[in-house]
């Protein structure tokens, strides 16, 4: 899975150019969140603006990916469209991940 | 009256994802608004992932999904000649614990709690060899 990478002086984020994060493909993208940061800003957003669903092995994936970054170090999400945030919200990891309305929301709170 | 929808599809990953974006179009040619449609596809997801990935199928083997919706509700069968639940009894689904550290957050166990959360009512049965999970879903506005 190819992942668009933005850094900026605090803040590295991280976009998911696809619509689902599933059951087929959630190793190949952790694999490639690790490659996207083993280094960079400890503050990472990740951008799922284009994911549509994401399943239960996608959910892990994603708490795996924050879990891989080690301690001290900060994963976001940002951009959750509707079935996407169904998901978050039933399993309450909404109330572990900071969610962002959008990729650019945190950009705006470090530079304000 | 009521519309039915049938599928055989391969018991892999691909071949899942595939038939969810069918029924995701079918359910949405029926007037289901997106709320419904993303209700029933992550159940549907749930249900059928757990078969790819414990029933112990080969990719030659295939996995049957039947549904219909009617006035009083959306109904899925699915059948597969794979390993049986254990305990001949879906699990039950708790909730996930979030609480202690990061380092202990759960990556899995969402399966049936999301499907049992999505369900209005859900049905197993081991018959001749066969998984036959039921599933149904509430009647929902259309969209």
């Amino acid at each position: 899975m190819k992942l668009e990478v933005t850094s900026h002086e605090m803040v590295r984020i991280i976009a998911v150019p696809e619509a689902r994060i599933d059951a087929a493909g959630a190793l190949r993208f952790k694999e490639a969140m690790r490659a996207a940061t083993t280094d960079g800003p400890d503050h990472v957003v990740l951008d799922l603006g284009q994911v549509r669903f994401v399943d239960s092995s996608g959910l892990g994936a994603i708490v795996a990916a924050m879990k891989q970054m080690g301690a001290g170090r900060r994963l976001d999400l940002a951009g959750l469209t509707p079935d996407v945030a169904k998901v978050f919200r039933l399993t309450r990891m909404d109330t572990v991940f900071v969610i962002h309305e959008d990729a650019e929301a945190p950009l705006r709170h470090a530079t304000g | 009256m009521a519309e039915a929808f049938h599928r055989r599809i391969a018991a892999d990953g691909m071949a899942v994802r595939a038939l969810l974006a069918e029924i995701r179009g079918w359910l949405c040619l029926q007037g289901l608004d997106d709320a419904a449609c993303g209700k029933i596809e992550i159940a549907l997801a749930e249900a059928l992932n757990n078969v790819v990935e414990h029933a112990s199928l080969d990719s030659k083997d295939e996995i049957a999904l039947d549904m219909t919706l009617a006035p009083d509700g959306i109904g899925v069968e699915l059948r597969d000649r794979g390993a049986p639940l254990p305990g001949l009894t879906p699990p039950r689904g708790d909730p996930p614990t979030l609480t202690g550290d990061r380092d202990n957050l759960p990556e899995g166990g969402f399966g049936w709690f999301l499907i049992r959360t999505l369900t209005t009512d859900l049905h197993y049965a081991r018959t001749d060899g066969k998984n036959h999970l039921s599933l149904r879903f509430a009647p929902e506005s259309k969209a």
